[in-house]
């Protein structure tokens, strides 16, 4: 097994009342893509959101456990979640880049973090433009307000600014669920080159996804961690009956 | 069958409702034009009065009229704007904020010539101001201030959640988020919120009658502590109040005219607002 980037323990969350996550333990490895599926409502976009505390904006969440990030307890209450975010980096289920223009999205986290110089700007852009394969497509429009761009281009966007703060962790959330296939190819591609630099964490809903990205696969439902593995071994050797019957598509 | 002809019924009930409303407008702006478009020159409008307001221009109504309504625009501005992010964005959901969105909601319905009395009460005798530029301001921006922090609000509740995410998502602090996304995203409803209520107070005569318009000045303003003349209480004083009602009947049709023309340029000024800013957003 490689080295643990993220080691959750004993994670349990609830919204209100009702228990979204029971019970999570899982070794996420450094460098790698690790894949969360499992049918709609069994979780793992709330895990998901748990790795960069982005629950913390719902007062009505309430989370118990370990979420160790290297040597940092990602839930304890001295853990600033804004210095936390700039070392873990999201992209969401929809492009959401901001109404400004191209390079301005992507340099948007290096000015509020002050990680870059002004005079650094326009070249740390066009490295995140380039390592995100969208610099040839925008190269000459990037005072163009990035809301022009087509909708595979605008999450390519989303993922240029998140990797332009060279984050550690990049998680995404459903990334290609708004997409046409050819984009969605395109997000996919990124995703490995960018293996190795970040370890990153995909929630998809779709199995073959999982199967072309993922080196890493934990299947969940019903807020529980039913089995975790390597992609190929959860795929075509699954332990648990559940995951059999998932991953065979007898429901989801 | 039957219910074919009461669909149709309906149709129709409502198309006569809409152009009734429509004609009306119509006819409103028909007489006041017809009327008042002779008499509205180049003169007209950089002119004092003259002779007892039977001859000359309005331009110290006009004059007073925009200063007054910028003044209380500036104040407003940013009371209600920083209200409403409060309210919106920080505020608790609980009782008591419950209960300023309430009281704030109720102001909006307050009649305008309490907000007069208040600012005689307040801004004129306690503050001292006397009566003025200044102290009409302040009271008309108490008016527009209700309707400012609900669209500055409603704008604010339009801003996706995504888009908050993803800011927060980048290591942007709550109010960083606010400042550089979430804010510039609400310019476009802030500004047509701002500009209608700002459309609204220029109409207003109740508010200013107590706090600084007068009868009639001879020199436009010098200063925010002076007295000053405004279009809609112009346009009272010609209809009602002079002596020579019959004789300056024309001029108080083109004072209408031109108080509905700054409004309407307002508006139009808000419409284009948000036509630029949108322009490019999905």
């Amino acid at each position: 097994m490689e080295k643990t980037k993220i080691e959750i323990r004993d994670l349990d969350l609830f919204f209100g009342k009702k228990q979204a996550l029971k019970n999570i333990s899982l070794h996420i490895p450094e460098g790698k893509i690790t894949a969360l599926i499992g049918p709609s409502g069994c979780g793992k976009s709330t895990l998901l959101r748990c790795l960069n505390r982005m629950h913390d904006l719902n007062p009505q969440v309430k989370m118990s456990g370990i979420i160790q990030l290297d040597e940092l307890n990602l839930l304890h209450g001295n853990t600033n979640p804004v210095h936390l975010r700039r070392r873990v980096g999201m992209v969401f289920q929809k492009a959401n880049p901001f109404p400004k223009s191209i390079a301005e999205n992507v340099a948007y986290g290096l000015k509020i973090n002050n990680l870059c110089h002004k005079t650094q700007m326009a070249t740390r852009v066009e490295k995140s433009l380039r390592d995100s394969f969208l610099w040839e497509e925008v190269k000459d429009e990037l005072a163009e307000s990035a809301l022009t761009l087509s909708g595979g281009q605008q999450q390519r966007l989303c993922i240029a600014r998140a990797i332009a703060v060279e984050p550690e962790i990049i998680l995404l959330d459903e990334p290609c669920s708004a997409l046409d296939p050819i984009s969605t190819g395109k997000i996919e591609e990124l995703m490995l080159k960018l293996r190795g630099r970040f370890t990153q964490v995909i929630v998809t809903h779709n199995m073959q996804q999982a199967q072309r990205v993922a080196d890493y696969t934990a299947f969940m439902y019903l807020g529980e961690l039913v089995e975790f593995g390597e992609t190929k071994q959860i795929f075509e050797n699954p332990q648990q009956d559940l995951t059999r019957n998932y991953v065979e598509g007898h429901f989801g | 069958m039957k219910r074919k002809i009461i669909q149709m019924l309906g149709l129709a009930l409502m198309i006569t409702a809409t152009l009734l409303v429509v004609a009306i407008l119509g006819v409103v702006l028909f007489d006041l034009s017809s009327k008042g478009a002779p008499s509205i020159s180049w003169a007209f409008l950089t002119q004092s009065p003259k002779h007892g307001m039977t001859e000359g221009g309005i331009l110290p109504a006009i004059f007073g009229t925009t200063a007054v309504t910028l003044l209380s625009t500036l104040l407003a501005m940013p009371l209600g704007i920083g209200c409403a992010v409060y309210l919106h964005e920080y505020a608790p959901d609980n009782t008591f904020s419950r209960l300023i969105r309430a009281s704030i909601r109720n102001l909006a319905g307050v009649p305008s010539i309490v907000y007069g009395l208040f600012g005689v009460a307040i801004f004129v005798q306690f503050f001292g101001m006397g009566a003025s530029v200044l102290a009409a301001g302040c009271t008309l921006g108490l008016l527009t201030l209700p309707s400012i922090i609900t669209t500055t609000e409603e704008a604010l509740r339009n801003v996706p959640r995504l888009t908050r995410e993803g800011a927060l998502a980048l290591g942007a602090t709550k109010w960083e988020t606010i400042r550089t996304v979430v804010l510039p995203s609400a310019v476009p409803g802030i500004l047509t919120g701002v500009i209608l209520a700002l459309s609204r107070g220029a109409g207003e005569t109740a508010p200013i009658l107590f706090t600084g318009v007068a009868f009639y000045t001879r020199y436009l303003p010098g200063s925010v502590m002076d007295e000053f003349m405004a279009l809609p209480y112009h346009l009272y004083i010609l209809s009602t109040q002079h002596h020579a009602i019959e004789q300056v009947r024309p001029l108080a049709y083109a004072t209408a005219l031109t108080l509905i023309g700054l409004v309407f340029m307002l508006n139009l000024t808000a419409f284009w607002v948000r036509a630029k800013y949108q322009h490019g957003k999905d």
